[in-house]
């Protein structure tokens, strides 16, 4: 069984994020770059699928600068047999759809039986390439997976996905996309083995040409970014716990008129 | 109409559209001048749900009612919705943020090869163009953006755009076009209904109560729940409590969990980790209960008060009954 994971890189959560000279685009100086904590999700099924069959053939997929090969470092340290590297700059304006196209023409080159994502990637958390890799490809696709199952057969995945009120389980036939939300799993921590041996797998890079394709209008695009409006400076409330507690109501109520 | 702006409906599953939908409603009609158009999919929609819609403001209800659009499963709801779309050619699709729209909405624009900009703050015409602001970076930044073509797909966040006032006897057009309908990939196992708390879904609440590791463990969470329902709050938590199970997931606010902008939020015994304020960060009024009098928390917070919360959340309890009572 083939599997496909595609992984994005993006900035750690913890990092500040600022604007650069350019506002529509972060000043990328001194970021520590991560694989999207979704994407780990997303790889962490696709290596509990291959150690549950015995066999698969996992491949991280990125599409990136550069830079974002270190993320497809981390993803072969974790378990990964290969990675594939989109990298041309004819997609340094790409949007989510264009990223779809790129990265459905690779899943057509590949034709694996299954492509796994994250929910969202946490720089533009759009959380709409999975649905459109599967759209442009006529795929099925289930958002918010947080359980999943294939069959002996590598025919169908059983999977739970999440939505409003509850979970409801489907059984998905393959090829599909699946996208990871939280609680589908615990991702692993690459082994020192793991890191070492990553150095020797293979990562194939990919230009737009190799794949048919050429620079494309982006159909959504940055105007320009902005810092968030500052709060008002907040007010501790002094005094013993029912007298703040009063107070408090009281602000609720009457000065932020919240209740 | 060339010109409408269309609102894709949530529905609660038994023939109603969500409050929400007021929301995306309002503000679609503040866009458009009015001319907006309500898209419903269902297996069964009632007369008061499409009455409902028109009061809202929706001049026209297309009313797709068909067997096959329940469960909901994206490969059957998409052509639906772009065959109807290369039709009518509205200029605008919007639908509330939820977990389905955020999957249907992004299926949409691959199929229509339009932009989508998902889980938006802001809406303004400038000029003859759409621009969206939307958080990037978990909510560390704001991003303004613009389409190259209509019609422009947008999602909408909950509880951020001003609800359409309901205005009694204003009654929409229904419209009931024949869809092609294709197989449905998906099979329906099974639906595992939450165990329901009495309270409000996390991400559709006005007031949100947040308990994180301070709360000391999972028995405790009934102070909150029974603060939540005097005040008709939903109650989430921090990572810290549902990892350490205190909490199943979908309780979870943050980057890694739920994105939520209520009225009002709460936090209990929430130090305040940059991963809870991104889903945090945009609610209106912030109010932070925590021992430490530098928990990054009351950086943000509009109210703080530094003490137990084993002391205040009682006190609160009782003082909001007694204020409600009145
Ligand atoms: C990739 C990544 C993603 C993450 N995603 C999320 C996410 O989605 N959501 C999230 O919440 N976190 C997330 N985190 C974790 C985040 O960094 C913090 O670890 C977490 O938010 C801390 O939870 P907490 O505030 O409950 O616990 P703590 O930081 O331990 O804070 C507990 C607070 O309770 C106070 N306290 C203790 N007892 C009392 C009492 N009796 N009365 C009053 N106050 C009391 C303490 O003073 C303290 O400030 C993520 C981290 C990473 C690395
Ligand atoms: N540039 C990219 N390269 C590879 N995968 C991506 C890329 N962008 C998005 N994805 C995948 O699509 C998911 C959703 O991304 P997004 O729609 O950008 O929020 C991510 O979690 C990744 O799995």
């Amino acid at each position: 069984m083939k599997i496909l994971v595609l992984v994005k890189q993006v900035p750690d959560t913890a990092t500040q994020v600022k604007i650069g000279a350019n506002p529509k685009a972060i000043d990328t100086a001194g970021i520590t770059w991560i694989v999207s904590p979704y994407d780990e999700f997303a790889v962490e099924e696709a290596l509990r699928i291959k150690e549950k069959r015995g066999q698969a053939d996992v491949v991280a997929v990125t599409l990136g600068p550069d830079r974002a090969k270190e993320a497809l470092r981390s993803c072969l340290a974790m378990g990964c047999d290969r990675a594939i590297h989109l990298n041309d700059p004819a997609w340094a304006e790409a949007d989510t759809l264009a990223t779809a196209k790129a990265l459905a023409a690779v899943v057509k080159q590949e034709s694996p039986e299954l492509v796994l994502t994250g929910r969202q990637a946490i720089d533009d958390d759009m959380g709409a390439v999975p649905a459109q890799v599967a759209e442009l490809l006529g795929w099925p696709c289930a958002y918010w997976i947080m359980e999943e199952a294939v069959d002996g057969d590598g025919k169908t995945a059983r999977t739970g996905r999440q939505v409003e009120g509850g979970l409801e389980i489907f059984d998905v036939p393959l090829p599909a996309v699946l996208s990871a939300q939280k609680g589908l799993n615990e991702p692993r921590y690459p082994t020192l083995k793991g890191i070492m041996g990553a150095k020797k797998k293979e990562i194939k890079d990919v230009k737009a040409g190799d794949l048919g394709l050429g620079a494309e209008t982006p159909q959504l695009s940055v105007v320009a970014l902005e810092a968030l409006p500052p709060r008002p400076p907040g007010r501790i409330i002094q005094g013993d716990v029912p007298t703040a507690v009063k107070e408090l109501v009281r602000s609720l109520r009457e000065d932020a008129k919240a209740i | 109409m060339a010109n409408a702006f269309w609102c894709v409906v949530e529905d609660d599953r038994k023939g109603a559209p969500k409050k929400v939908m007021a929301e995306v409603i309002g503000e679609a009609a503040r866009l458009s001048g009015g001319e907006v158009e309500a898209v419903w999919l269902t297996d069964k929609a009632t007369d008061e749900g499409v009455k409902q819609l028109g009061e809202w403001g929706a001049r026209k209800v297309w009313l797709l009612e068909n067997a096959a659009f329940a469960p909901y499963r994206a490969e059957v709801w998409a052509p639906a919705i772009a065959e109807l779309a290369k039709a009518q050619s509205p200029r605008a699709i919007l639908a509330p943020v939820t977990s389905r729209q955020r999957e249907l909405m992004a299926r949409l624009a691959a199929r229509l090869d339009v932009g989508l900009a998902a889980d938006c703050m802001g809406l303004a015409m400038e000029g003859d163009r759409l621009i969206a602001t939307r958080p990037v970076y978990a909510g560390k930044l704001l991003a303004k953006m613009a389409w190259a073509k209509t019609p422009w797909l947008a999602t909408l966040r909950p509880n951020v755009f001003k609800p359409a006032d309901a205005v009694p006897g204003r009654a929409a057009a229904v419209e009931r076009p024949t869809a092609s309908l294709p197989a449905a990939a998906l099979k329906l196992v099974e639906r595992r209904e939450e165990v329901s708390t009495g309270l409000p879904e996390l991400t559709e609440a006005e007031i949100v109560l947040s308990g994180g590791r301070g709360m000391k463990g999972p028995e405790n969470y009934v102070i909150l729940e029974e603060l939540g329902g005097v005040i008709g709050a939903a109650v989430g938590a921090s990572r810290a409590a549902v990892d350490a199970g205190w909490r199943p997931h979908r309780f979870q606010i943050g980057q890694t969990g739920r994105t939520i902008s209520p009225k009002l939020y709460m936090g209990f015994g929430v130090s305040g980790a940059i991963q809870h304020l991104a889903g945090m960060r945009t609610s209106k009024v912030i109010v932070a209960i925590n021992k430490d009098p530098e928990a990054p928390i009351f950086k943000i917070a509009d109210y703080g008060i530094v003490a137990d919360l084993f002391e205040v959340v009682p006190a609160l309890t009782q003082e909001f009954k007694r204020l409600l009572e009145k």
